[in-house]
């Protein structure tokens, strides 16, 4: 375990400095000064000298990526020259509220998600698990930014129920404006995880430990929730893992059409205005939480399921 | 000398028949699979055909009334500039399926020969080139295309490049994996024994294997495309105005949507069927042809 721990931790270090890399080598590879593309079009010719000197353009290049990393160590993203503010102030202050969304939707999908794939499995080939497979193929094509747009349009602009932008002031006022987005988000969710929920269980219902625990003549129920649902909720919590960034790209798209804060609407923005230094902070730190998502969800999994730490 | 060759049964015509009229029996039998192929190909067609279909100029603007309901003579009704939204709904099918073709052909055969790279080449270079897929995929797709967009500029040409690059660290796995699986196996070392070089063995062995699942994976990955260029387009990043365009007009139709609701009901059901369609299908054929692809990944 403790080398499996070692060997995963130096891959996810390893891809975290070559993503940075490509990042700077993407920066550098557009044409033009690279000063003046991080700062803009309403950049002045001073500004522009001393980001030049900043950045160190005049070294040898291995000098500059070191500086680049040196600063990444420190939690410097840089520089935002529109507001005057470090580029880390900004996107963290952005991030919760994007995380919160994220574990908001992904919370009330595994909640139904859960036990809807547990009865599928046990009672296979009924009405509800054949609807629910059906179901579960079309919300994850749905995109959810269209599955977003209707929900805003049939629950906030026609019947008028829910708040339709914004993020609310205060808990239960915030808890109302996240319905809707939290939907759009998870939907897709709740069917992917019940598929997922109900496979590994058939899998694990038919092994011999399940067999046995029947023939002790143990209620199905109790079968399934205390011996296979911890072994069934394994591929839920790698997808989990990996899921993290299919998550942040609805959360893009989520917070733009509901105008809620979050770091998705900040790219958004930030490609808009061409203001560089936003675009790759939100890049970096969300690399960052996928990478590090991954890599806490493989040894989640090697914990509990000795078998996967091999292998690496 | 006997080669190898003669000793495999020869593929002839009456063979590869069967094999379709197999194919094709047990495709009737998924429904939704059915569902998946016809609504394909009714956007296939329409894409098609769409000069021909079309009631208006789909760019041509104040042919009709600002944000009008349905009516005879506008199918669908009208934009904010007073264009036929019907007209652009049709020739608007065309980008997405374009961006898909144009996307994931490229991204197959960079991740096919990548893939082989690594599966046939030099340990060193297996390791280096699983790094770099390994890297690409730890990118927010998203908001990795974000920033792509932000350094070239938002068109359709960013667009395709963007899903190229995101998609092909999957397909160049999937390759390496079968690739180093056949490595490994008798009848590649037996024809390697009997003097067969690596381009032969890669060419007439590997790759009729390989691209059997691969064709598969890029098959279910159309949906997806087209997801990510509608949602582009939909954040303004895609193609640019006047060209018509489902996510585009679904933009236009959340900024109006207090104003008229069926600018959002025309575009966002036709994303809805596309993506359908191709899943189901998709689906289906990976459940016909390959039930175990997935775990390969």
């Amino acid at each position: 375990m403790w080398l499996y721990l070692l060997k995963r931790l130096v891959l996810a270090i390893t891809i975290i400095v070559i993503a940075v890399t490509l990042l700077f080598l993407m920066i550098r590879a557009v044409p033009g000064d690279p000063a003046a593309v991080l700062l803009g079009p309403r950049a002045t010719p001073e500004m522009k000298a001393q980001l030049h000197e900043q950045m160190g353009l005049d070294k040898p290049f291995v000098a500059q990526i070191a500086t680049f990393f040196g600063g990444l160590l420190h939690g410097d993203l840089g520089f935002d020259v529109f507001s005057q503010r470090p580029v880390a102030e900004i996107v963290f202050e952005q991030l919760p509220y994007t995380i919160e969304l994220i574990l908001v939707s992904i919370l009330w999908a595994v909640v139904i998600a859960v036990p809807l794939g547990c009865y599928s499995a046990i009672r296979r080939n009924s009405v509800i698990d054949q609807v629910t497979g059906v179901l579960s193929v079309a919300t994850i094509a749905i995109p959810s930014f269209v599955m977003a747009v209707y929900a805003l349009l049939i629950f906030a602009v026609t019947l008028r129920w829910l708040p339709a932008v914004g993020a609310g002031n205060g808990f239960w006022d915030g808890l109302t404006y996240l319905i809707l987005p939290a939907f759009a988000i998870g939907i897709g969710w709740v069917g992917y995880i019940s598929r997922l929920v109900r496979a590994s269980m058939l899998e694990i219902l038919g092994e011999n430990h399940i067999r046995m625990a029947r023939s002790f003549g143990i209620s199905e129920w109790r079968i399934v929730a205390r011996y296979a649902l911890p072994l069934a909720i394994l591929p839920t919590v790698t997808i989990l893992g990996v899921g993290i960034a299919w998550l942040l790209s609805s959360a893009v798209f989520i917070e733009v059409v509901f105008a809620r804060p979050g770091i998705g609407a900040l790219i958004v923005n930030a490609v808009n205005t061409r203001n560089y230094p936003i675009v790759m902070g939100v890049v970096l730190v969300t690399t960052f939480l996928i990478v590090s998502a991954t890599t806490l969800s493989d040894l989640v999994n090697a914990f509990l399921d000795p078998r996967t730490r091999e292998k690496l | 000398m006997v080669s190898v060759e003669a000793i495999r049964p020869e593929p002839n015509d009456a063979m590869a028949t069967g094999a379709f009229r197999t194919f094709l029996r047990q495709f009737r039998k998924n429904r939704l699979g059915m569902l998946g192929a016809v609504l394909v190909i009714l956007i296939a067609a329409i894409a098609i055909f769409a000069p021909l279909m079309i009631t208006h100029d789909p760019i041509r603007i104040m042919v009709g009334p600002r944000l009008a309901a349905p009516s005879l003579d506008f199918l669908l009704g009208t934009d904010q500039l007073g264009r036929d939204t019907f007209s652009r709904i049709i020739m608007g099918g065309r980008i997405p399926l374009l961006v898909a073709f144009a996307s994931l052909g490229s991204s197959l055969a960079v991740g096919l020969v990548l893939g082989l790279i690594a599966g046939f080449g030099p340990r060193w270079l297996d390791n280096l080139l699983l790094l770099v897929f390994d890297t690409i995929r730890s990118f927010p797709s998203i908001i990795f295309a974000l920033a792509m967009i932000a350094l070239l500029g938002p068109s359709l040409a960013s667009v395709i490049l963007v899903i190229a690059i995101t998609s092909m660290p999957i397909y160049a796995r999937v390759v390496r994996t079968q690739t180093e699986a056949l490595r490994s196996s008798e009848y590649v070392a037996a024809e390697r024994s009997m003097g067969a070089g690596t381009t032969r063995i890669l060419a007439v062995h590997v790759l009729p294997n390989v691209l059997g699942p691969l064709l598969i994976l890029v098959s279910m990955d159309v949906p997806a495309v087209i997801a990510v260029e509608a949602g582009l387009s939909f954040l303004g990043m895609g193609v640019r105005p006047p060209t018509p365009d489902w996510g585009a007009i679904l933009n236009d139709g959340y900024s109006y949507i207090n104003q008229t609701p069926w600018l959002v009901i025309a575009s966002g059901i036709p994303i809805v069927l596309a993506t359908l369609g191709f899943t189901f299908l998709g689906e289906a054929l990976r459940d016909i042809f390959d039930p175990k692809l997935r775990k390969d990944l």
